[in-house]
């Protein structure tokens, strides 16, 4: 295959017709970048579908509690239904290995100050639990555990930017955090896919938390996810007959939609599920499209290219080459020019996307990319149709009689 | 040299055909310089092209030094083309995207040359026609006469035992068409075997034998005293 004077002869074809090459060139390089950008596109919504959702397990349930709306077994309505330490304990035991994951919920604004540095910041009183609800990922040190519930220990575990904002550029772990005149042991630093807001939450031990702010075991929200075997079907059963038994519990009337509100994910991430299939599918329609345009492009171009040699292969022939070597110098010409054009439309799709991708978030377009392997797999794809589609009328002009492809002119 | 006989070919035209060379009997010697003559439609130009092996007779035979030329293979005629053949179109031929001496080097490539030699060769023969110093330029840099010149040199190149001009001198004027001639003239003289196809008297007569065609056969095949070119010049 590597012959000097047949790829000197393709490389002069090359040079000395560049409309032509430019024409096929463009034609490649464009699909590609075509291609990359709506795939990438296409991606960063589904980025934006998968991270809305990141923020918390896709198999959560969230309790709340609020003031009752219809009398029931002798109670008014407009009583404020409170859960406890002992609410978490009984759902637990009540619905056993159904539950994955639980944790209560205490909300608290704090002012926090560490030497001159000082802010408001959110406190979420937890259970260890709660860092896999809510994905929270540990940077460094560790996460509320069992002993801090137990030992009620003044511990915390603080955003990145919390730790970024009071810290400066000083490490927070082991360090005293001042909670509106409490100090409190920083013993973790996490952060958290659901965005710079949640990065700037302190969590300390729910335990702590009733002690000190309320010396009660008040909870304002129990969180849980489900057992991830269940089914959607058996998801939503659960969390009705959990609604059900909320309500017989706090002796609310089941009609109540406010004393006791159970939100479901499992209701929301099959729309998200069903919304990402459909996303996932115009995908693959894109992606299929651009490529059967480019296809179609790069064929018309090459029965193009072969007609507007027809003479000079004529010439060639009847000065004593063989089919074999006239099929070899367009196609060789034309997969060339393919690899480059592609390579050139691979490098300014990604480039794109590299580029305008962090200016497109507010279009719900999230780190719009596309994976290297695809736009690779998609160029040799137009490399082999070209070939193709050049091979059939090279082949068929290499046959054509000298004579016929010298006459007109 | 070149001995055929019996040479039939028709065209299809639609339904029928066209019946265009009606059994020719032809043979040259080496060293001869034949011009092929008849009005539009005669054949002779049908007759070039099926010497050249650019297209294929329907019946008869054809022997071109010794080797009969019958049902070649596409890869055969390409061989046979490049070893036994020189060919000057009227309309010159030259790939328009290659300077003078790529042109010529071209059948040297088929040949399979090395770069270094086909280089040499090729400005060997670009300096035999007196264009070595156009050896860099494209042919649309070129008059007509210095395409034509280019042409033959590419002809030339190979080496091939016999030359087929078809109306070498059909797109230059009255002067430059006696220049070529006196060039063919002279590579007759070195002992080149030449077939010319034209319809011009002038040019014809500066050939030592004239064959006429009248629709598809052999009217008058007569040797006549040449006339030299180089009177003109």
């Amino acid at each position: 295959m590597f012959d000097r004077d047949l790829w000197r002869e393709i490389f002069q074809s090359i040079n000395m017709n560049k409309t032509r090459t430019l024409l096929s060139g463009f034609t490649v390089a464009f699909a590609i970048l075509l291609f990359a950008l709506l795939f990438g596109i296409t991606n960063g919504l589904l980025n934006t579908f998968d991270t809305a959702f990141v923020d918390d397990a896709k198999n959560s349930i969230f309790i709340n509690s609020g003031r009752t709306s219809k009398a029931s077994n002798g109670l008014q309505a407009g009583r404020q239904i409170q859960f406890e330490n002992a609410d978490q304990e009984w759902i637990k035991k009540e619905f056993g290995d159904k539950v994955q994951y639980i944790t209560s919920r205490i909300y608290l604004n704090v002012t926090a100050s560490f030497r001159n540095e000082k802010n408001n910041y959110s406190i979420r009183a937890v259970n260890p639990d709660h860092q896999y609800l809510e994905n929270t990922k540990v940077n460094y040190g560790r996460y509320i555990n069992e002993s801090d519930i137990k030992n009620k220990t003044k511990v915390v575990v603080i955003g990145r930017l919390v730790e970024e904002d009071l810290f400066l550029k000083t490490t927070a772990i082991g360090k005293y955090l001042n909670l509106n005149g409490i100090q409190y042991k920083v013993v973790g630093v996490f952060s958290d896919d659901g965005g710079d807001n949640e990065e700037r939450l302190i969590y300390m031990p729910v335990s702590t938390a009733q002690q000190i702010y309320g010396n009660n075991d008040h909870i304002d929200q129990i969180n849980l996810t489900y057992n991830p075997d269940m089914n959607f079907d058996a998801a939503i059963g659960f969390s009705n007959m959990l609604t059900r038994k909320l309500k017989e519990r706090f002796l609310v009337s089941q009609n109540d939609q406010r004393a006791i509100r159970v939100r479901n994910l499992a209701n929301e991430s099959k729309a998200v599920d069903q919304m990402t299939f459909i996303l996932g599918i115009l995908v693959l329609v894109i992606g299929f499209g651009t490529l059967i345009a480019g296809i179609v492009g790069i064929s018309n171009i090459m029965i193009f290219i072969v007609k507007e040699r027809t003479k000079e292969i004529g010439i060639r022939k009847a000065l004593g080459a063989a089919p074999k070597s006239i099929v070899l110098i367009i196609l060789l010409e034309s997969i060339l020019i393919t690899i480059i054009a592609g390579f050139v439309g691979l490098l300014l799709g990604m480039g794109i996307l590299e580029l305008v991708g962090p200016s497109l978030e507010k279009y719900f377009i999230k780190d719009p990319s596309v994976s290297l392997n695809l736009v690779i797999g998609a160029t040799i794809t137009l490399i082999i149709a070209g070939g193709l589609a050049g091979y059939v009328p090279a082949k068929k002009a290499s046959r054509i009689k000298p004579i016929v492809a010298l006459r007109d002119d | 040299m070149l001995k055929i006989s019996k040479l039939h070919k028709s065209y299809p035209i639609g339904d029928s055909s066209l019946h265009v060379l009606k059994g020719i009997d032809l043979s040259v010697e080496s060293g001869e310089m034949v011009a092929i003559m008849g009005s539009s439609g005669s054949g002779k130009s049908t007759l070039l092209n099926i010497i050249g092996m650019l297209d294929e007779a329907d019946e008869g035979e054809y022997i071109l030094d010794n080797v009969p030329i019958k049902n070649l293979t596409e890869k055969k005629a390409a061989i046979y083309r490049n070893k036994f053949l020189g060919f000057i179109f009227q309309s010159f031929n030259l790939i328009n995207y290659k300077n003078a001496l790529d042109n010529v080097a071209l059948p040297l490539y088929y040949q399979g040359l090395k770069r270094k030699e086909r280089i040499e060769k090729g400005l060997f023969h670009l300096e035999k026609v007196g264009l070595k110093d156009w050896a860099e330029h494209l042919p649309n840099e070129l008059s007509g006469g210095q395409k034509q010149r280019v042409a033959i040199a590419r002809a030339l190149a190979a080496n091939p035992k016999l030359l087929l001009a078809d109306e070498p001198t059909g797109a230059l004027d009255t002067k430059t068409s006696h220049e070529i001639m006196d060039f063919i003239q002279t590579l007759n003289d070195e002992g080149k075997t030449i077939l010319m196809v034209t319809h011009e008297e002038d040019i014809a007569s500066m050939c030592k034998r004239i064959v006429r065609l009248k629709d598809g056969v052999i009217m008058e095949d007569a040797f006549v005293e040449q006339v030299r070119a180089s009177q003109y010049v």
